[in-house]
């Protein structure tokens, strides 16, 4: 995160500045996917609190910039295709 | 300068007058007594055509802080009333108005605070708002409540301080109470108080920017230190504003006004309605040859300890009337002025009085008594209770 100078009243010119604050940096556990064993049932996709999975043609793909490493995608998932791995930074 | 309007008017209509002659574009107001009758006079002053604003009438005083915020940021002047159980309502926002640095003016009829209920005068309310980071007015007549509505804008708005402003007028002593009044003439207000320009920023769906945003741990101790900056930098800001409203209206204020101080043993400070008593206590304990003055605080926020600590340099006791009580602590007047005091190597011992609330009349000889137990404390050389209450009715004591 960039440091900003304080602006009198907190007042931030740059509106729609929280764009481009990537929430995924809050994260310690991020999923991953066995594409072989997911059948694209979408559970994970419906329980996602941040919106941070896409259908894909192969069933999911994971935007790592919003996903907060909750971990409820891999509890949900029917097959166990989804484990949490610690995030290496 | 154009002639002054001679008018005898309620408090609630001095205030009201004030503001209006400020012209402020949006007035949203929720009625509580004792000062409904400023937002029934500001809508009638716009029904009447006399001001061109906008009256929004909303649900309570929570939300009348955050339409005055709301508009505010618009970047127009704004102003409301309240009062008590309404300001302490609208606590919450007043800490957003003063940190998003809005200029709003607030007219409050000082009334005491529930339980149990009571429309009558003490300061618990603007007190209790003490931290919120706005200015801090206190009025002895309905003349002060009037002039300091516009000296609370045109000190607000200057832009080395953009704070908001509270003009305390005592509960019914002065809302509801009538006096003459020299009423300003509209072109004189008008040359003394520019249009407001905001400096820092106006919400503008044209150009978006974002109020009120997010302060992370790495940036809210320097929000809230630039907030003090503001407030201390106003200091300056009153004795400027104050010095050219006397020079153009020919009343002066001070941010603490004394009376017979010079040569005073003994110095009573006052805030509010109970100074016009106090100083006819001290007139009557002069022609007794008693060495005791007055000395009235005008300004609350920012504490003006610099100015007290000049005054009280020369006494030997001071007592200090507060019409308020912080339960297990002490009157907030007390308890600031010992906190800023207490690395001055000269100073008088301090006593502090508690008596006015909830509408408790405060008469001539209470404050006759202030003076004895001062006086006491002062030959004894120690002072065994800092805290006293005065005009207690012993027969509903158990």
């Amino acid at each position: 995160m960039t440091k900003v100078k304080i602006t009198v009243g907190a007042i931030n010119k740059d509106a729609g500045s929280s764009r481009r604050y990537k929430t995924g940096g809050w994260r310690t556990m991020k999923p991953e996917v066995d594409l072989e064993k997911c059948v694209s049932c979408f559970k994970c996709f419906d329980y996602c609190p941040d919106g941070a999975i896409k259908k894909t043609d192969e069933g999911i793909e994971y935007d790592l910039d919003y996903c907060k490493g909750c971990g409820i995608c891999a509890k949900e998932c029917p097959v166990e295709a989804i484990v949490m791995v610690k995030e290496e930074k | 300068m154009a002639d002054q309007r001679s008018m005898t008017i309620k408090g609630n209509m001095a205030t009201a007058m004030g503001a209006k002659l400020c012209r402020p574009k949006v007035v949203p107001a929720y009625p509580i007594t004792p000062s409904t009758l400023f937002p029934e006079k500001m809508s009638e002053f716009i029904a009447d055509g006399e001001l061109d604003a906008e009256m929004i009438n909303v649900e309570s005083e929570h939300s009348a802080m955050s339409a005055c915020i709301g508009a505010s940021a618009t970047g127009v002047r704004t102003c409301t009333a309240s009062a008590s159980q309404g300001v302490a309502l609208m606590h919450e926002m007043l800490f957003v108005a003063s940190g998003m640095r809005l200029p709003i003016v607030m007219a409050v009829g000082n009334r005491a605070l529930s339980a149990p209920i009571n429309i009558w005068c003490d300061h618990q309310d603007t007190i209790s708002s003490r931290d919120s980071g706005w200015l801090q007015f206190y009025a002895e007549t309905n003349q002060e409540g009037l002039d300091l509505m516009i000296n609370a804008f045109r000190i607000g708005e200057d832009n080395d301080v953009l704070l908001p402003a509270m003009v305390g007028i005592d509960a019914f002593v002065l809302t509801h109470t009538i006096e003459g009044v020299e009423v300003p003439a509209q072109e004189d207000v008008d040359d003394f108080l520019p249009p407001y320009e905001p400096p820092h920023g106006r919400l503008d769906p044209d150009e978006p920017s974002t109020f009120g945003s997010f302060g992370t741990p790495e940036y809210y101790q320097e929000f809230k230190q630039a907030q003090v900056e503001a407030m201390e930098g106003s200091r300056e800001v009153i004795d400027r504003v104050f010095d050219e409203f006397e020079e153009r209206f020919g009343r002066r204020y001070n941010k603490v006004t004394t009376y017979k101080c010079d040569d005073a043993d003994i110095i009573i400070l006052t805030m509010g309605s109970m100074t016009g008593t106090a100083r006819e206590a001290v007139n009557r304990m002069r022609e007794e040859g008693k060495k005791v003055g007055l000395a009235k605080l005008t300004v609350f926020r920012p504490f003006p300890y610099p100015e007290l600590e000049e005054i009280m340099s020369g006494a030997k006791g001071l007592a200090v009337v507060d019409r308020n009580i912080s339960p297990g602590g002490f009157g907030a007047v007390y308890s600031d002025l010992a906190g800023a005091s207490i690395n001055i190597e000269k100073k008088p011992l301090i006593k502090n009085f508690v008596t006015g609330l909830g509408g408790r009349e405060i008469f001539v000889k209470n404050f006759v008594e202030i003076y004895e137990k001062t006086l006491a404390a002062v030959e004894a050389g120690e002072v065994k209770k800092p805290l006293e209450w005065i005009n207690m009715n012993q027969e509903v004591m158990r």
